[in-house]
């Protein structure tokens, strides 16, 4: 009887992961299943298609400016990612190890900054990029990510500095080490797992990002994957199904490899952004 | 008085700190000269002139600009195009010449600090006003009034000791972030701010071709008693807290009994279960959001295909108001369970076996340990991941922007759709209705909570209370 109860058990828990599994990767079978399908349609019939081909990819690059799209968003990217963790570095560094005044009011600002979202202030943003002939440049657009990225990060940075005993920086110090040999020398190699989160962080926000490229990025060929991406779906004429599925994969596949790849800093780094502040 | 005080009086000279003081309050550098540092006060009195010549004309110009908000617009006379004055420029300009004016004001208060601190140490030491003998790089350093110790709070520069140094190492390596948070958060938003007090809207103030001009409170005064503003900001807010409400606690909970349920002892290749389920969060949000629109799409989407092919009526999945809702939420928990699956499973590990052990020698069932211990336990860990998610989804635009538009359309509101948050209410009304002074308000309302959740958060955390 008891062996029969167990059995139903272990069944019903299977049948419920199964079903979690069937709804997790249903999109993620559908987006790949129509990039390869041969034919236009949406696919309804069957989820993967009989004859899968390349075509639309080549479509894709031939037909969009999605190679463009590409490039723009990594330079983005990229760009944003050394300019943040640089800011953030050096900034946690001082909120961590220094004591001067005005220290507790720049965290707490920091704080109530990061709550605040970005782009509630486009107008003003706007008008700033204009009036410094910034709008319509990646320059403009890095320079606001940048600047946005700082709380946050600095928080997550100056959590995992504060953990670091300093005992290690004062015996390098007594060995005759200066601020710059302990910062780079002892601080930092010791802070891969949150310079790791960092990094990520400000390379993959740009990515994801629509709303900031979509004021500040105003003709087409300066535009980002993500404001291309969206100018296929919303496009009333939906004709454009099986471009968007195919831009789809070549965007998520390298950001989902990585994320896997990296997952358990960027989760950690997550928990620790709320609770070590 | 001993013949030794009068000596001490009479080497000092006549002069005392508060006169030396006064002296650069009058002219930049007058007190230093007094004090025998000749080159400083030469270079401040050169500074000092500077700034009356260039930068104070230009920033009493940018200031009446900022009260006036202009007095003529763009217009054509006799054909030809004359440039009027554009208020919202004036306003930019106003606001950042108010930065400059305080950061002048600031150096000019360092520099009378300075003359009287010297003129009070040279009192003090009881020998010539000298100045202090200065090393060779600390001149070097020293090129702009700013650099003259403007964080040092001893009284007598020799004094200066390892906590001013370090205020002068932590001031430059905040230079960068403090100009990046000025220019990017801080003026957009006191910029923001000031525009919910002016008319800047359409149709009838648009610069270049109208002025706008400060109107107190009117702007709030409109969203507070005009009954089509006041319903539709009522009802965008309502749904935006029971959404975030819902959004967080549904994915906390989906994620918490997921994990549980990959701990189940029955349940084998656990890390394999995992890997699977932790695939949406590292899906890029907005294509699976694109991807949602499209698998919900009314007419030609597959989801509703597929219902028909069953024999099965089709589901207004993102045009009916109530349905609608429900997708976003759902489309939510699809993004968000897997990160708090990952992140619990983490949690849940950590839980000491002894405890349950312990709890089972007393009789307690399956129900009982989850309450009283796992629950606790996993609530304890994340309560501050609790708030931080509360916050992010209250302004998830990408969500509802990308998914739905804010649709379907609400005749009973302006400018907004059904499951239309604030935020995204706030891009419709600047962006496509240009009335940005009412999104300015409505976001002033909205930072007022978003600052108190937070600080509420915040301010229990550790990092406030540690110790120097």
């Amino acid at each position: 009887m008891n062996r029969i109860r167990d059995h139903l058990v272990a069944a019903g828990l299977y049948a419920l992961l199964a079903a979690i599994f069937a709804a997790t990767v249903y999109p993620l079978v559908w987006v790949a299943g129509t990039a390869l399908n041969p034919g236009d349609t949406l696919l309804i019939s069957s989820m993967l298609p009989e004859h899968p081909t390349l075509r639309h990819f080549g479509r894709l690059l031939r037909e969009t400016d999605f190679a463009l799209w590409y490039r723009n968003t990594m330079f983005i990217s990229v760009s944003n990612m050394l300019l943040s963790t640089l800011l953030v570095t050096v900034t946690a560094y001082a909120f961590s190890r220094l004591r001067f005044k005005g220290r507790q009011v720049g965290l707490m600002t920091l704080l109530v900054l990061q709550m605040f979202p970005g782009f509630l202030s486009i107008m003003a943003i706007f008008v700033l990029l204009l009036q410094t002939g910034l709008l319509n440049t990646h320059l403009g657009l890095i320079l606001i990510y940048a600047g946005g990225s700082v709380s946050f990060g600095v928080w997550v940075m100056k959590g995992y500095f504060d953990t670091i005993p300093r005992s290690l920086e004062e015996a390098a110090i007594i060995d005759g080490a200066g601020r710059a040999d302990v910062f780079f020398r002892i601080l930092l190699p010791l802070s891969v797992p949150a310079l790791t989160f960092v990094m990520l962080t400000a390379f993959i926000g740009p990515v994801m990002d629509f709303i900031l490229p979509q004021i500040v990025l105003r003709s087409s060929d300066k535009m980002t994957l993500a404001q291309g991406l969206y100018g296929m779906v919303s496009d009333k004429m939906n004709s454009s199904f099986s471009l968007f599925a195919a831009g789809s994969v070549l965007t998520a596949l390298p950001i989902t490899v990585l994320y896997m790849f990296f997952q358990k800093y960027l989760i950690h780094g997550l928990a620790a952004g709320a609770d070590k502040g | 008085m001993s013949r030794g005080d009068r000596a001490i009086v009479y080497r000092a000279g006549p002069a005392s700190p508060a006169t030396a003081g006064l002296l650069s309050a009058v002219c930049a550098g007058g007190g230093q000269l007094l004090n025998r540092q000749y080159a400083k006060g030469a270079l401040f009195m050169a500074a000092y002139a500077a700034a009356l010549i260039v930068a104070v004309p230009r920033i009493a110009r940018a200031l009446q600009g900022l009260v006036t908000l202009g007095d003529t617009p763009t217009r054509i006379v006799d054909g030809v195009l004359v440039r009027g004055d554009h208020s919202i420029f004036l306003l930019i300009n106003g606001l950042l010449a108010l930065f400059a004016g305080a950061a002048l004001l600031m150096l000019h208060a360092l520099n009378i600090a300075d003359a009287y601190r010297h003129r009070a140490a040279a009192i003090a030491d009881g020998g010539p006003a000298h100045p202090r003998r200065r090393s060779g790089d600390e001149a070097a350093a020293a090129p702009a009034p700013s650099a003259t110790a403007p964080t040092n709070g001893s009284r007598h520069p020799a004094f200066a000791g390892r906590r001013s140094r370090e205020g002068r190492v932590a001031l430059l390596l905040l230079a960068p972030a403090l100009l990046f948070v000025l220019f990017v958060s801080v003026v957009p938003m006191l910029f923001n701010v000031l525009i919910a007090f002016t008319n800047y809207s359409s149709p009838n103030h648009i610069p270049d071709r109208s002025l706008v001009s400060w109107t107190g409170l009117q702007t709030f005064s409109r969203l507070l008693s005009d009954r089509a503003w006041t319903s539709t900001f009522g009802g965008i807010f309502a749904w935006n807290v029971v959404w975030a409400l819902l959004s967080t606690l549904v994915a906390y909970f989906g994620g918490l009994a997921v994990a549980l349920l990959i701990e189940h002892r029955k349940v084998r290749f656990k890390k394999l279960w995992r890997t699977a389920f932790v695939l949406p969060w590292a899906f890029p949000s907005f294509i699976a959001i694109l991807v949602f629109r499209v698998l919900f799409n009314g007419a030609l989407g597959p989801v509703n295909g597929l219902l028909e092919r069953m024999g099965l009526p089709g589901v207004p999945w993102l045009s009916d108001p109530t349905v609608a809702k429900l997708t976003v939420l759902l489309v939510h928990f699809w993004m968000s369970m897997p990160f708090l699956m990952a992140l619990l499973s983490g949690i849940l590990t950590t839980i000491p076996r002894d405890l349950y052990e312990a709890a089972e020698v007393d009789g307690a069932g399956g129900a009982a340990k989850f309450r009283r211990i796992t629950m606790p336990h996993v609530l304890m860990a994340t309560s501050p991941i609790l708030i931080m998610q509360f916050a992010s989804n209250f302004n998830n635009f990408n969500l509802i922007y990308l998914l739905t538009d804010g649709g379907p359309p609400n005749p009973n509101y302006y400018f907004a759709g059904s499951t239309d948050i604030l935020l995204s209410w706030i891009y419709k009304i600047t962006l496509e209705q240009n009335q940005f002074n009412m999104a300015s308000a409505v976001s002033i309302v909205m930072f007022v909570v978003i600052a108190l959740v937070s600080v509420l958060n915040y301010s229990r955390t550790h990092s406030f209370r540690e110790k120097d």
